[in-house]
């Protein structure tokens, strides 16, 4: 008959487990990795830059008091998303610039429609960097704004905005299948309202 | 009366902490997953502004970092309290920034070369100046893909 080994004693496995959990708690930076994605130009400078209608340029300035200014006008950082959304769903244009979709006050001094309409986003070297990214999301929500809303008047079906269908295109668990069914209706909408945001060097301050 | 004698040892029977190492160790493994251990240590402020309208980066290894904002209270008497640029574990000048990102590029996998993204972790204190000429730096390399990495949130968080 075997003999009954003393048990051992796990008491201590506790203190251990707190010990390594509290290194790692310590330890741990839960890294942030989101962020607005952006496209430099590329540095040749175009020889012939094409014209661009005055009305098609949507000017916001962000200048060195961090004060906004959106067609030379100062504006409040909260109003900037719906002016930019007015600008690009203007739909202004006639005959072939005009845009079907557009459900803006087709006001003639506004831009033509809105694969024409840039905005313009400027600063100076002494614009503090959060007040500029503040701007630059507002920007890009005007033109999720309006992706959102065509999105869901085009695929209703879909259940979802054009940010969550994008969420869900660039996530890496979604299966094939579904990205393939996505990835046309994402253009279709990216075709509708391009984002046309074009980050100018910054202006000298003297 | 004898009939509501307690037992002779009359202590309530010990709860039984048996199953702590194991939620403990529940836990230990979620940090463990959940935790990325930093490649390089920051030298600089870098309190990211906060933005809603985001995107994730794309994966770890197809990523550059640049870290910008003032050096952290530590270094600021030996390298001053105006922002600088930090790459890996140094401070840099605008012009290395140009370098850094070609030997970085080098480094990678030949079919990642192409799908780089340059993430600009910059403090929120930072004045554009200096980011304008990273992306002047950038655009000289044609690395053109950025990233503004902000915290999540609202842009009223931003004063």
């Amino acid at each position: 008959m075997a003999r009954k080994s003393p048990e051992v004693n796990a008491g201590s496995m506790a203190d251990i487990a707190f010990l390594l959990l509290i290194f790692f708690l310590v330890t741990t930076t839960i890294e942030t990795d989101s962020g607005i994605n952006r496209k430099l130009p590329p540095m040749e400078e175009l020889i012939d830059p094409p014209i661009i209608k005055e009305r098609n340029i949507f000017t916001v300035v962000v200048n060195k008091n961090n004060d906004i200014l959106v067609e030379e006008k100062p504006m409040q950082l909260s109003d900037v998303r719906q002016a930019a959304v007015e600008f690009l769903d203007n739909g202004g244009g006639v005959g072939e610039e005009a845009c079907d979709y557009c459900k803006g006050s087709k006001d003639p001094s506004s831009s033509d429609n809105p694969d024409k309409a840039i905005i313009s986003l400027k600063n100076d070297r002494e614009t503090d960097y959060k007040v500029y990214i503040s701007v630059q999301n507002e920007l890009v929500a005007a033109y999720n704004q309006l992706r959102d809303r065509e999105f869901t008047s085009l695929y209703p079906d879909q259940r979802m905005t054009y940010v969550e269908a994008d969420k869900m295109y660039t996530d890496p668990r979604t299966s094939l299948k579904v990205k393939a069914s996505l990835k046309p209706k994402l253009d279709v909408l990216k075709k509708m309202y391009p984002q046309k945001l074009s980050e100018a060097e910054p202006s000298k301050t003297n | 009366m004898s009939k509501f004698k307690k037992k002779k040892d009359g202590d309530l029977p010990a709860i039984s902490t048996a199953s702590l190492p194991d939620i403990v160790f529940m836990l230990l493994f979620f940090f463990m997953v959940a935790t990325v251990m930093r490649d390089n240590t920051l030298m600089v402020t870098n309190t990211l502004p906060a933005a809603d309208q985001i995107k994730k980066l794309d994966k770890k290894d197809r990523v550059i970092y640049i870290y910008a904002g003032k050096p952290s209270v530590r270094y600021q008497d030996k390298y001053g309290d105006q922002p600088r640029i930090q790459l890996n574990d140094k401070f840099a000048v605008v012009g290395d920034v140009g370098a850094y990102i070609l030997s970085e590029r080098a480094s990678k996998r030949e079919e990642l070369q192409n799908v780089l993204t340059t993430a600009l972790k910059v403090d929120g204190e930072t004045n554009m100046g200096l980011i304008s000429d990273i992306k002047q730096e950038l655009r000289k390399v044609n690395a053109l893909k950025i990233n503004y990495t902000t915290r999540i949130g609202d842009y009223t968080q931003n004063k």
